[in-house]
């Protein structure tokens, strides 16, 4: 393997911003038909490396080779010409426009007069899409396709060029399992073709079903890399973080309060139908179910974001009829929603302004906001939740992911709720938080919060809750006690076989 | 010093007017007089109090088109009203009848404005849009194309007086002023506003009810040109069907020049401030050297377009800083 001439390498990189040393002197190759993940936790410099592969950024000092010849990519584009390609996290398309034109947005075909040759585009675009077996025509608006389908019109931008290496970042960050095994398998074609593959991401169980090799980076430096079939996720996390971390299943349970929160047959036709579970005070109840199971229209619905078609809701035994977010805020049900930055976060404001946003009604003093009272709230819940901010008035979206989900729990818990529910607790964020915040929400449970956790990914529901509830396109199959679920019943129950209807 | 110096990067608008207000000075002989100051201030005042309010529904994230046409409307109720014969014992406390329809219609609109965006959905721009072509319309209507004269001359007094050695209108532009300061940086609604231009779906989730936050920031941008239309009036002892005309696109300049966001979230009234005494400088230092008139615009529009090229120029550089 070693011998081969490498599609893509970098050597001694060296990237610096105003004030910081974003990467410092890292070397990195990617072989033909290899899949190379690259890992790191946030702000560790994998964005920024990438942007230098891709041409965003250039060096300050250090060498890009292509099939070894020395190359400097100074736009995107001439890095596209190159033979490398970056698909982007965040999609990039023309939602308005067919999937053909996407594809070869920038460089569509041609005929006299600059008008576009549909049929040559149409044709090529349809060979590409047929490559990579979409069931979607290149004549598709891309408004029309789901978040999976506009990630192939993405892939299938890259491959108009004769890629050398192509660069996924975070490419399964809003996938559902299925189209995720429809991407591997895509990446897995691009490898048999000799493509390289640079593959970024924070899933630790991706990394180790897809790649050959990962290296690994900390603060900017070049940490090492590894042969992932020889390796395990305890020596790569000691690698990323420092230290390695306690994932085991959640045995210990808290002394259990009243019922503080139950659903009867509750329903909201078409997304979730008859469902039924409570959950009491001192515990953490999980929903794990695919994208589209429902679990997050119960939360919008138990929030007063969407009104049930029939059922009940239940709060401390007493049916309430939740009428809008400011409804449940009054009732102590509060919601960390799933998008910490669409739907949580005011990004343009400081720190202290979004954590007392939601209570912000009761802390004035006369006509005018009570400064003190809100700079006493926030520094209670930045010492609780340990928030690493420069200070209050730090800038939220200059925080990492990790910080800004903290800030939201932390304005949810300033609220004193009864019921905390929390979606996708720590999508996006690096593996040392995550383990901060699976610790934070069974610290708060202890405590006495009832708490729902809604997450797509089995070691976190497995790792924080004492019951699950398994759903699966709007129903719930079955609920597990921490002691009965295992793995494999579990996937069972959320792919709709095996599982018996709860009662 | 230090301070100062971020509070010019943060506010960059009045290094421009410093810098206008210097030139001036020395090119012009008439410039640097208390007088012509107070001029400034008077004539600033106007577009002034309308850029106030068109600052909360700017960072709301909305626009209010309608202003120019909601001033031209509240002038002709407060002249026409006060003339009535029904109020012709009053003396001149029959102004106050006038002045407060006229206040009142410019609320009325606001809520109006307010209430469809919030009930429809549909956007601030084109409820406004419509709102300042049906609103000149009605101002047609009402005043038969005729301008109204006031024949109370203490209407006209109440715009050539003064308190102390500031001019009336000054005084009770500035007070306006730092009472929306106040309102913005200290007080909920304030907070609010900036939420729900940040991000509308958070503030959703924070409880705040948008639809009728975003109606009263229209209520406010109602009022404030209701009142500017009538302080213009007391200025000319008239008004004319066609007052006001363009009035809101010199508003919404001098709230952009300001560093109100297009897009909502961000913008304070002290920026705002600065974008409304630029374009006042401007219009009277040019004046006063005699460029002619379109010369005036031309000039206005290059500079509103540099000066906002220029922002985005030290914004963009500060967020490269930030980001690691």
């Amino acid at each position: 393997m070693t011998d081969q001439t490498p599609a893509l390498r970098l050597d001694g990189i060296v990237k610096t911003f105003p004030g910081v040393r974003a990467l410092d002197g890292v070397s990195f190759e990617v072989l033909p038909g290899e899949c190379h993940a690259l890992l790191g936790e946030n702000g560790a410099g994998k964005s920024t490396l990438m942007k230098v592969l891709a041409g965003m950024h250039q060096p300050d000092e250090g060498r890009i080779f292509i099939e070894e010849q020395e190359v400097v990519l100074p736009t995107p584009l001439d890095a596209k010409a190159k033979g490398v390609v970056l698909i982007h996290q965040e999609l990039s398309l023309a939602e308005e426009m067919t999937a053909a034109e996407n594809i070869f947005l920038g460089e569509l075909p041609r005929k006299r007069f600059g008008m576009v040759d549909w049929k040559t585009l149409f044709a090529r675009a349809g060979e590409i899409l047929k490559k990579l077996n979409c069931d979607f025509g290149p004549e598709t608006k891309v408004s029309r396709l789901s978040i999976a389908k506009k990630q192939m019109v993405e892939i299938a931008r890259a491959l108009t060029v004769d890629a050398k290496a192509v660069i996924f970042d975070e490419p399964t960050a809003s996938l559902t399992d299925a189209e995720k095994v429809v991407l591997f398998d895509i990446i897995r074609d691009l490898k048999a073709d000799g493509v390289g593959i640079v593959y970024i991401s924070h899933r630790m169980d991706e990394i180790f079903t897809i790649s050959d090799r990962l290296s690994v980076l900390r603060d900017g430096a070049y940490r090492g890399t590894l042969v992932t079939a020889e390796t395990d996720e305890d020596e790569v996390t000691r690698l990323m973080i420092g230290r390695s971390l306690d994932y085991s299943r959640n045995v210990q349970h808290a002394e259990l309060g009243d019922i503080a929160l139950e659903a009867r047959n509750l329903s909201c036709d078409p997304l979730f139908r008859d469902v039924n579970f409570h959950v009491r005070q001192g515990e953490v109840l999980g929903f794990y179910g695919l994208v589209g199971a429902g679990r997050t229209e119960i939360a919008e619905t138990l929030f007063g974001l969407r009104h049930p078609s029939s059922g009940q809701i239940l709060l401390d035994r007493e049916e309430v009829h939740v009428a809008s977010p400011a409804d449940a805020i009054a009732r102590g049900i509060s919601l960390v929603p799933e998008s910490r930055k669409e739907q949580g976060l005011v990004l343009g404001m400081n720190c202290r302004d979004n954590m007392t946003l939601p209570q912000i009604g009761d802390l004035t003093a006369g006509p005018f906001v009570a400064n003190g009272a809100e700079i006493a709230i926030y520094d209670q819940y930045r010492d609780r939740l340990e928030i690493k901010a420069p200070s209050w008035r730090s800038i939220v979206g200059n925080l990492s992911g990790g910080n800004q989900q903290k800030i939201v729990i932390g304005k949810w818990l300033a609220m004193k709720p009864r019921v905390l529910i929390v979606d996708e607790p720590t999508r996006g964020i690096d593996v040392g938080s995550k383990s901060e915040i699976h610790n934070l929400i069974r610290e708060l449970a202890r405590s006495g919060y009832a708490i729902i956790v809604i997450s797509s990914e089995m070691p976190e529901v497995l790792h924080v809750s004492d019951r699950i509830v398994a759903m699966y396109q709007g129903r719930v199959m079955r609920e597990f006690t921490s002691d009965e679920v295992t793995e494999d019943n579990l996937v069972q129950a959320i792919s709709g076989i095996g599982g018996e209807r709860a009662a | 010093m230090n301070n100062a110096l971020t509070w010019l990067l943060r506010n960059p608008i009045w290094g421009f007017v410093l810098l206008i207000f210097v030139f001036f000075s020395v090119s012009n002989e008439f410039f640097f007089d208390p007088q012509n100051f107070k001029n400034i201030l008077v004539q600033t005042s106007t577009i002034g109090l309308i850029a106030l309010g068109m600052t909360l529904v700017m960072i709301n994230g909305n626009i209010d088109l309608s202003v120019g046409a909601t001033l031209a409307l509240a002038a002709s109720l407060a002249i026409d009203i006060q003339g009535w014969e029904v109020f012709a014992s009053w003396g001149s406390w029959a102004i106050l009848p006038g002045v407060l329809a006229g206040l009142l219609s410019g609320v009325l609109l606001g809520a109006l404005n307010g209430f469809i965006v919030w009930k429809t959905g549909v956007d601030a721009f084109i409820v406004t849009l419509g709102a300042m072509l049906g609103v000149r319309g009605l101002v047609f209507i009402y005043t038969q194309e005729q301008s109204f004269f006031a024949m109370n001359f203490a209407y006209s007094d109440f715009g050539a007086s003064s308190v102390g050695p500031l001019p009336t209108l000054a005084v009770l532009f500035l007070l306006f002023a730092l009472i929306t300061h106040l309102l913005l940086s200290r007080t909920v609604h304030g907070r609010n506003t900036y939420a729900v231009g940040g991000n509308r779906e958070a503030a959703v989730n924070a409880g705040i009810r948008v639809g009728p936050h975003m109606l009263i920031n229209f209520v406010i941008v109602g009022f404030f040109a209701a009142l500017a239309g009538i302080t213009l009036s007391t200025q000319m002892g008239a008004s004319t069907p066609n007052l006001g005309r363009e009035y809101e696109l010199w508003t919404i300049t001098a709230v952009v020049l300001g560093g109100t966001k297009l897009s909502g979230g961000s913008g304070t009234i002290i920026g705002t401030l600065g974008g409304v005494l630029a374009i006042g400088i401007l219009r009277n230092g040019m004046n006063l050297m005699q460029v002619p008139a379109f010369y005036v615009l031309v000039i206005l529009g290059t500079i509103l377009i540099a000066v906002l090229f220029l922002d985005k120029q030290l914004t963009r550089r500060g967020k490269g800083e930030l980001r690691t």
